[in-house]
């Protein structure tokens, strides 16, 4: 049964990307991106990624999305010419991908549990996690603190991400004060929207809450919450207009925001050095090295949040703001 | 006991699946935007409540339960809300339903 | 179950290649970027796909009882691999529309005659 499911899946997600490639109205091939994120976010479930799933579907299905509507709200919605080149880059691809699919037939049987992939490292991750860290969720064990370093790294990628588009985006600001009929207002003229919006906003906060604090427990984490925590504020925005929206979270609370994920990750890895350990050695933080661990893993969840939240939400201002 | 609510939620996923594939059909068959979006409709509110009620008798008195109530909520929520903001930016940005009598047009010549 | 494998690497082949035939052979730069969006999912689909263990589940260890596992490794590379391709699609974006405001247009060989002149 799981094969029929999994074969159509992987059909459908072919079909969708064919369809990407081949439309010429931008806004068609974003949407289809959308479907083909969320059906990529269901194979992920299949293949027991419970975490990879949510955050595919989180970023892939939301955020993308929207980051690519309002760049073409600032750009073209249609492709222009026909493609360069056609005949040969399809040669080439294809030749490409006869060569990749004879190679998978030497790949290790899917799902064998002796493949090479299966004996090195993991089974020493999964056993030693609930004797260190002592939480269910191994995923969370594994990037919080057996490879927090990595998940620095990562974390000022983001940074960078929304400095870069701040520098690129975000010195048009209009002179002056913007007059009054070209404030603009959002869907506020529709009420259907904006009564089902404002009743739904408070929980897709509390559900990003819930996903950002239950991520050592299930699936989550803070990736996963400050993509949604963004989403709940861009619908904000969205609804009552990019005014208000920034009058309810300024510019400077974002920079705040965009600046204090970064310093909470550093300052857990260096509160770490300070008390006697290693940068990023969380079992200093407690008397218990177990609290320790689960200690930090919870702080530098949250730094993680509130980073990504602070991004996600500056990068959109940005491309909001270039429209005046 | 058991037996019966399998045979229960068979059937409503099995409903539910015809639901999917009816507002599909209709979506590509109807020859308006309006009409499709009324079609498609029928995807969000009958495929989404009888799939979840086979799920949820699938999981019996449990947290699961709980949690598909919620997503069937905010599904019927959401759903209906988006058909109107779709139509309603279609209506704005000028086109106009196949359906519409002709005196009408006269009228706002 | 061995068709099922087989079948997960050739659509990651077939992905990868569309996505890489979107970035080398349309000239409009947001469908390049669309294009190299699909082809890191592929990646992110081929490297999760290895991780799969007969009968196992998500690495999360349930309340009583040993269970059999998938691997944990293969996706906590992609949830920071997914990061970092939102954090350059958004980059990208702004790039695009900057160029757009200083080229007016944002199909390669157009922006390419402009340069020339």
């Amino acid at each position: 049964m799981i094969v029929i499911f999994g074969i159509f899946l992987l059909t459908l997600l072919v079909i969708t990307a064919i369809g990407i490639v081949r439309t010429d109205n931008l806004f068609v091939a974003v949407m289809l991106m959308g479907i083909a994120s969320l059906l990529i976010a269901a194979n992920f479930f299949l293949l027991d990624a419970a975490d990879v799933a949510l955050t595919e579907a989180a970023v892939g299905a939301g955020i993308s999305t929207v980051l690519f509507l309002s760049a073409l709200a600032l750009t073209s919605e249609r492709e222009r010419a026909k493609s360069s080149n056609r005949i040969l880059s399809f040669i080439v691809v294809a030749a490409a991908a006869l060569i990749i699919i004879y190679a998978t037939f030497d790949k290790p049987r899917f799902g064998d549990p002796e493949a090479p992939v299966q004996t090195h490292v993991a089974p020493w991750y999964l056993e030693k996690t609930p004797e260190y860290i002592d939480i269910p969720n191994v995923v969370t064990a594994v990037l919080g603190s057996f490879r927090g370093y990595d998940t620095l790294g990562e974390v000022f990628v983001v940074f960078t991400a929304g400095i870069g588009v701040l520098f690129l985006l975000g010195g048009g600001k209009a002179a002056g004060v913007i007059p009054q009929d070209k404030i603009n207002e959002g869907l506020r003229h529709h009420l259907i929207p904006r009564v089902v919006g404002r009743v739904l906003i408070p929980f897709i906060l509390l559900f990003g809450l819930y996903v950002q604090f239950h991520g050592e427990y299930g699936p989550g984490g803070g990736f996963q919450a400050g993509a949604i925590i963004a989403a709940s504020v861009i619908l904000f925005a969205l609804l009552e207009g990019e005014q208000r929206a920034l009058s309810v979270l300024p510019e400077r609370a974002l920079l705040g925001l965009i600046a204090c994920g970064p310093l909470l990750y550093g300052g857990v890895g260096l509160a770490g050095i300070v008390l006697g350990g290693n940068f990023l050695d969380y079992s200093v933080l407690s008397s218990d090295p177990v609290k320790g661990q689960q200690l930090g893993i919870l702080l530098i969840e949250a730094g993680v949040g509130i980073s990504v939240t602070g991004v996600l939400l500056a990068i959109f201002h940005a491309f909001a703001a270039r429209g005046r | 006991m058991a037996a019966l609510i399998d045979t229960l939620s068979w059937v409503l996923l099995t409903l539910g699946g015809l639901s999917v594939l009816i507002g599909g059909i209709g979506a590509l068959r109807m020859p308006d935007l309006y009409t499709r979006m009324h079609a498609a409709s029928v995807t969000d509110s009958m495929g989404a409540i009888l799939v979840l009620a086979g799920i949820m008798l699938q999981a019996g008195w449990s947290l699961a339960t709980i949690k598909l109530i919620a997503i069937l909520l905010f599904l019927l929520l959401t759903s209906p809300t988006s058909s109107y903001a779709l139509a309603s930016a279609a209506l704005l940005a000028g086109k106009r339903p196949l359906a519409e009598i002709p005196q009408d047009q006269e009228e706002s010549e | 179950m061995e068709l099922l494998g087989l079948y997960h690497y050739w659509v990651f082949a077939i992905l990868l290649m569309i996505g890489f035939y979107a970035v080398i052979a349309k000239r409009n730069l947001i469908k390049k970027l669309i294009g190299l969006s699909l082809f890191q999912a592929a990646v992110f689909l081929l490297y999760i796909t290895m991780g799969k263990v007969d009968d196992g589940t998500a690495p999360i260890f349930p309340e009583t009882g040993a269970v059999v596992f998938s691997n944990p490794l293969p996706q906590v590379l992609i949830l920071t691999a997914i990061v970092v391709g939102i954090s350059t699609t958004a980059l990208g974006l702004g790039i695009v529309v900057r160029i757009k405001e200083e080229y007016g247009s944002i199909e390669e060989h157009e922006i390419q005659e402009i340069d020339k002149r």
